[in-house]
């Protein structure tokens, strides 16, 4: 079996590609690199194209290594990895749509993100004019007697983004669901090819709103791993106790969205008060409900004002009150846990085979946080668990939250007590030569990648990497079986990020 | 639970237990809402939210009223599940190019007499993904827009603050759609 040493001193070595190393290598192994993909030595972190090129960042997961294989593609083609290794394919249909490059082999070659409603084909690679007649989208079939099929958005029911969920249902008993996305595509890596790293970094922070400190976060390291910056330790500290408050009320919050879609609104208005509470504690501290803005490259755009800590310090302590007693009425509630409990499963296998971050892996045995591994400052040196079930069902989602909330308060516990003063930014370097970045940031939804070629002070190409790519799948496989009225239920446990896929 | 339940009808609500500068002036918007709703459209305003391509930062904030503080259905303000339940179309994010014919025909099926709120800074001109291939712009390029609420994402006060300014256009005469 291939290692992921092995694959990179077979190819040509990049320089000026930080922390970790990428190499040029030929079709023959990037083709056992996908064939380590499937049988479980690599994990895919990310499959993101240029005009001419193709990249995949993979984690070997014997030796904790990561490493970037880059193809070239002078005539357009790249021998497909979904054929081995089914999580590529959505990217690889990425890849296809926005820059032209064809995965020969594709077991699916529909396209993803492109409606064909931009005017154009393939807008970041060769332009070619779009075929005025777009074909209609062929859903997969299922077939069987007495089946039928619910077409669900874009727009939804809820206040949430538009996506489109075909349901083949038996009665009551959902037999296949497929997901149809990219709605919300606004092109932000077209955006970001040849913008000023200011201007990346905003519109890195709008990929996935509820996740703003942590796309600035992943983006900045990249930019810092590129230029060999520095940050300052206070800047360090500050932007985990950011990460960490983003963390607490994303999990507040939907841990009382999920019970509410269990009908069970009690849950909801306590937990929605708890998640407004930190939410008032971030604009206090620094300004911002949602700290949009905040991390930049090199440091934080402003510190955490004179009365933030003490403001932070009163909204942990009304959760350290409160959040006990809700933990007990969702464990005691057995209307409750008949809804959660054994609904939607993902098998430990599918989300190993997936490389699910966050809660969804995690919820399903998966332990990994890009927080230990590969891990970066200043979680080093502060104390933390990351917690791990196997059952893989709602209820099991649900808990690694509340794991998580409880391990948050006491990161932003021992932030607080060890911030020094100091400087919260260093300035950026004017390179002269053109060097390229890699990041890992755990967000509350699991691990984004970020990965950037600065030129300049300028973005020559970035890739952000959702955790949702290797989620949305998974709550495919998750609803099947279970009945069509548990779906909000399920859907909601993963929360994917519809704008994050969609980019 | 019943312990949970108990403290609740005991203790004071949420918004006036710990009266802050923010929380009186929430007060007075939330009571003004809810006159001149009554006053023009009855007893209730039913909005359908429509992301037309946001980053769901807006949806977070959407969401925030109606939890207990700013609690929006005290005044018969409610987000209901279909357009044809609506009054007003709340519009979030710059509008893509494959999400307009879907946010034109949720239009389309909103019942006369409607308004549109285009809530956020890309729902007015396309914000910071203004100029991209994928992107048809703000959300006065699709629908007629009644109203737009700045911020990045606006804050659950300044969403019912623009709420009021729509229903006093409203009141002044200004035609609906």
């Amino acid at each position: 079996m291939a290692t992921l040493i092995d694959l990179i001193r077979a190819g040509h070595k990049v320089e000026r590609h930080r922390p970790w190393p990428r190499a040029v290598v030929d079709a023959k192994v990037w083709r056992s690199a996908a064939g380590a993909l499937a049988d479980g030595g690599l994990s895919l972190l990310g499959l993101w194209g240029e005009p001419s090129c193709v990249h995949m960042a993979v984690l070997d997961n014997r030796t904790s290594a990561i490493g970037v294989l880059s193809l070239d593609c002078p005539d357009h083609q790249f021998p497909s990895v979904a054929a081995h290794h089914a999580p590529a394919l959505r990217l690889e249909r990425t890849i296809h749509d926005l820059f032209g490059l064809v995965p020969t082999g594709t077991p699916d070659p529909r396209p993803w993100l492109d409606h064909g409603r931009w005017q154009r084909r393939f807008p970041l690679g060769e332009r070619l004019d779009a075929s005025t007649d777009a074909a209609p989208y062929r859903f997969l079939p299922a077939e069987g007697g007495g089946l039928h099929q619910i077409a669900v958005g874009p727009v939804h029911a809820g206040i949430i983004e538009p996506g489109h969920f075909r349901f083949t249902a038996s009665g009551e008993t959902v037999v296949r669901l497929e997901q149809r996305l990219g709605y919300t595509h606004k092109g932000v890596e077209g955006l970001m090819a040849g913008s000023t790293v200011e201007q990346a970094v905003r519109l890195a922070g709008r990929i996935s709103g509820d996740s703003t400190v942590a796309y600035a976060l992943a983006f900045a390291q990249a930019v810092e791993a590129a230029q060999r910056i520095a940050v300052p330790p206070r800047a360090l500290l500050l932007r985990a106790l950011m990460a960490e408050l983003e963390r607490l009320a994303n999990h507040l919050g939907d841990i009382g969205a999920i019970c509410n879609d269990a009908s069970f609104a009690l849950m909801q208005a306590h937990c929605a008060v708890l998640r407004e509470s930190v939410l008032r504690a971030a604009d206090a501290a620094f300004g911002h409900r949602l700290m949009r803005d905040l991390v930049v490259p090199g440091g934080l755009a402003r510190d955490i004002a004179g009365d933030g800590s003490s403001a932070i310090r009163a909204a942990l302590d009304q959760i350290r009150r409160h959040f006990p007693a809700l933990i007990e009425l969702y464990d005691n509630t057995a209307s409750l846990q008949d809804r959660t409990v054994t609904t939607g499963v993902v098998t430990p296998a599918l989300a190993r085979q997936f490389a699910a971050g966050g809660y969804v892996g995690r919820a399903s045995g998966r332990n990994h946080d890009a927080r230990r591994m590969p891990g970066y400052l200043p979680y080093d040196g502060l104390r933390f668990e990351v917690p791990v079930l196997s059952d893989g069902d709602v209820n099991a989602r649900v808990w690694i939250r509340i794991r998580e909330v409880e391990q948050s308060l006491g990161l932003a516990d021992q932030i607080l007590a060890g911030l020094e003063a100091g400087p919260v930014r260093v300035s950026l370097q004017a390179a002269t030569e053109s060097c390229e970045g890699i990041a890992l940031v755990e967000g509350f939804r699991g691990d984004i990648l970020a990965w950037l070629r600065l030129s300049g002070d300028r973005i020559e190409r970035c890739h952000l990497r959702d955790p949702s790519w290797f989620q949305w799948p998974l709550l495919e496989a998750a609803i099947e079986a279970n009945i069509v009225a548990d779906f909000p239920l399920c859907n909601k446990s993963f929360n994917c990020s519809y704008s994050g896929q969609d980019l | 639970m019943r312990k949970l339940l108990f403290q609740s009808l005991f203790r004071q609500p949420l918004t006036e237990q710990a009266p802050r500068p923010d929380d009186a002036a929430l007060a007075e918007l939330a009571a003004m809402v809810g006159h001149t709703a009554r006053r023009r459209l009855g007893r209730s305003l039913s909005i359908r939210e429509v992301d037309a391509g946001s980053c769901n930062g807006c949806e977070l904030e959407i969401h925030a009223l109606s939890n207990a503080y700013y609690d929006v259905e005290r005044f018969g303000i409610r987000f209901v599940a279909s357009p044809r339940h609506a009054d007003v179309l709340l519009v979030t994010g710059p509008v893509t190019k494959n999400m307009r014919e879907a946010l034109e025909r949720t239009y389309r099926a909103t019942p006369d007499p409607k308004w549109v709120v285009a809530a956020g800074d890309c729902a007015k001109d396309g914000g910071c993904f203004a100029g991209s291939y994928a992107v048809v712009g703000g959300v006065s390029a699709v629908v007629p827009v009644d109203l737009h609420i700045p911020g990045c994402p606006p804050s659950p006060m300044a969403i019912l603050r623009g709420l009021v300014a729509l229903l006093e256009t409203v009141d002044t005469g200004v035609a609906a759609r």
